[in-house]
């Protein structure tokens, strides 16, 4: 019985183990420590922006939500967006285009000013730009002459908007580009194609996925920016808060139902951000799986 | 004449790609630029098609120059190592590309795209997309792609080279037929010298940027203009050989000094079929051990090895192997009937001086 038992039993974990990999136990223990991480830092403080904005009830939520002050703050951000997005859709194309085609002085030069505003800290470039715009500022007298407010004004929010979220699509199109290689491009010219049909027949769809995965990760981020925005708005009600200046300057007075309305809408933001950047991850898994597909050579009759 | 090039050459920063090429491609010739990788040979056909522009030097299509004219302009069909075919475009779409640009009516479209499907043996295929062919199928769909315009040149930049070893063939076959059935120029880039042989009108060899050699592949193989070409086409026995008392040797092998003084030096080639074997002794001059055959299907090649050491390839079919009774191991006599000077003293001799020389008859040797 006992050796019957002892081989059954080793077979038995056999079956269950490749050679490569830990115990079971090894297996489970690192799993629940990743997701009770993901829970208690990640996913309860979420639910608990809903539950605090529901908390009373869905009056108040809605309410909150068609406050004049508000609707001006969900209008800029909207708005700041739809400037900040394109520009840096048309820059970051541009940057990859020439980063992943061409070899030149100051490619390294330029790759490393792409990477730039990820590692300045958000309010150190709010406060570069009111260095350069503000009225004390470099350029200051110059605008002020003219007229033109770029701090503490919608301008200033989009510009540093565009510094903030400028690395998204170019980083993301980079490799996707190198990748590709020129090889189709230059089967687009023999064929007669100019430069321009070239790049939207064969370049632009061949870096889809890439393209719109950088483009959601640019949105995201250019409607919850706070640091460098807050720097630069001047936070005026109604005029220049954004959401995310809302949401801090609601709960300021004392109003956390109305601060977690808003940062309600910017949680849904992301939890839709999440859905589409894993939609588009699967998506171009599956394309790069069918470029290295091949089939079989048909039967010869 | 269909293309030329004229003193072309081409600079890579410091890096000469090619050096002085000039050729001139008959109207509907096929013709190979053969050479071992990195000799300059798909630089050249870049130039051609205009994805590179040379540094000096003239091309001229159907006689008018085109170093200034865009890609787009000069006409050409051009097929790529990897195909680069459209992966977010079917096969139809692929193919209609350039239709499309040269904005042809849409029934004019599916009508030629029909006929290259069906001249090309891709019927049922057009809803496809590349990845959902076989290497061989891509191939094709890219040259269908290339021809589909109509331009006046073909060029290839090593098409069966991501392809397996038989479709190769087949591919190769096939590409023969069809330049017999459409007669456009077209100019091929290949590092396998069979495929050359085999499929071309006339031979380019490059090396290192170098023009070796223009020829048919029969003149490229019996008179190679260098050693360089006598050892890439063809297996070829190389000898240095050192002239004393009038006569050159190698060990035991003697041959004529051909001009060259005492103590200088003398390089001669041979092919294998230039090696005559017998099981008898005494028929043949030099003697040699036959160390190792390996078979060929018709023919047999046969390693022998000569007292000195010194290794000889010869050939033989497997008829007069039985027949003389030879197997490995076996002891015979050889001598070698035909051979080509490939350069004295170090210095490569120009086409017209090397030629080939049959070896003198020895006293007593009737055959």
């Amino acid at each position: 019985m006992g050796e019957e038992g002892t081989s059954q039993w080793r077979r038995g974990r056999s079956k269950s183990q490749r050679g490569t990999e830990e115990s079971p136990f090894v297996k489970w223990a690192l799993i629940s420590v990743a997701l009770i991480f993901v829970l208690i830092f990640l996913l309860v403080p979420l639910l608990n922006v809903f539950a605090q904005a529901l908390s009373k009830g869905w009056r108040a939520y809605w309410n909150a939500l068609v406050d004049p002050d508000t609707r001006a703050a969900i209008r800029l951000t909207l708005t700041v967006t739809a400037i900040s997005v394109p520009l840096n859709l048309v820059f970051g194309v541009a940057a990859a285009w020439a980063v992943a085609k061409f070899q030149f002085r100051g490619k390294s030069l330029l790759v490393t000013l792409i990477d730039l505003p990820f590692s300045v800290s958000p309010v150190v470039a709010g406060l570069m730009f009111v260095v350069l715009f503000g009225l004390q500022g470099y350029f200051g007298k110059w605008l002020d002459a003219r007229d033109i407010k770029i701090i503490f004004a919608v301008p200033g929010i989009v510009i540093a908007t565009v510094f903030i979220t400028f690395p998204f699509v170019a980083r993301e199109l980079i490799p996707v580009m190198q990748a590709t290689g020129t090889e189709q491009e230059e089967a687009a010219l023999t064929l007669g194609a100019s430069g321009w049909q070239t790049f939207w027949r064969v370049t632009l769809p061949s870096v889809k996925w890439g393209l719109l995965y950088g483009i959601i990760l640019c949105n995201a981020r250019a409607m919850g920016e706070f640091g460098a925005v807050s720097v630069v708005s001047g936070h005026i009600t109604g005029v220049t808060d954004t959401m995310p200046l809302r949401v801090e300057k609601l709960y300021q007075e004392y109003n956390a139902t109305g601060a977690f309305a808003v940062a309600s809408l910017l949680a849904l933001l992301a939890l839709l951000t999440l859905g589409l950047k894993t939609l588009l991850e699967w998506k171009q898994a599956r394309d790069y799986e069918r470029a290295q597909q091949t089939a079989p050579e048909p039967e010869k009759t | 004449m269909s293309i030329e090039l004229k003193n072309v050459s081409k600079q890579f920063g410091e890096v000469t790609a090619v050096n002085n090429v000039t050729v001139a491609v008959n109207e509907g010739e096929l013709m190979a630029l053969l050479g071992p990788s990195g000799g300059g040979k798909t630089t050249v056909l870049r130039m051609i098609a205009g994805l590179e522009i040379p540094t000096t030097g003239d091309v001229l299509i159907r006689g008018q120059r085109v170093n200034d004219l865009s890609v787009q302009q000069r006409n050409i069909g051009f097929v790529f190592q990897n195909y680069a075919l459209f992966k977010n475009m079917n096969v139809f779409k692929n193919i209609a590309f350039g239709l499309k640009i040269k904005k042809w009516k849409r029934a004019d479209i599916r009508a030629r795209v029909a006929e290259l499907l069906e001249l090309f043996g891709l019927e049922g295929l057009d809803k496809r997309y590349p990845h959902q062919l076989s290497g061989g199928q891509r191939q094709r769909v890219a040259i269908a792609r290339a021809l589909a315009p109509k331009p006046s040149v073909l060029l290839l930049d090593e098409p069966f080279g991501a392809v397996d070893a038989k479709i190769r063939q087949e591919l190769r076959e096939w590409l023969v037929t069809l330049h017999h059935e459409l007669n456009v120029t077209t100019i091929f880039v290949t590092h396998d010298q069979e495929e050359a042989m085999e499929v071309s009108n006339r031979i380019v060899i490059f090396s290192r940027g170098n023009l070796e050699q223009i020829g048919t592949p029969r003149e490229v193989y019996e008179q190679p203009a260098n050693e360089f070409v006598a050892r890439f086409i063809g297996v070829m026995n190389v000898l240095e050989l050192e002239v004393r008392n009038g006569a050159a040797y190698l060990n035991e092998l003697e041959f004529p000094s051909h001009g060259v003084p005492d103590g200088q030096r003398l390089r001669i080639g041979f092919r294998p079929y230039a090696v005559q074997i017998s099981a008898d002794l005494q028929a043949y001059r030099y003697r040699a051990t036959l160390r190792h055959t390996f078979f060929l299907g018709v023919m047999l090649r046969v390693e022998l090895e000569l007292p000195s050491g010194l290794l000889i390839r010869a050939r033989m079919t497997k008829e007069e192997y039985a027949f003389q009774g030879l197997a490995e191991g076996s002891d015979v006599s050889f001598q070698i009937r035909q051979y080509r000077v490939l350069s004295r003293e170090g210095e490569m001799l120009s086409p017209e001086v090397a030629a080939t020389f049959d070896m003198p008859l020895m006293p007593g040797e009737g055959i």
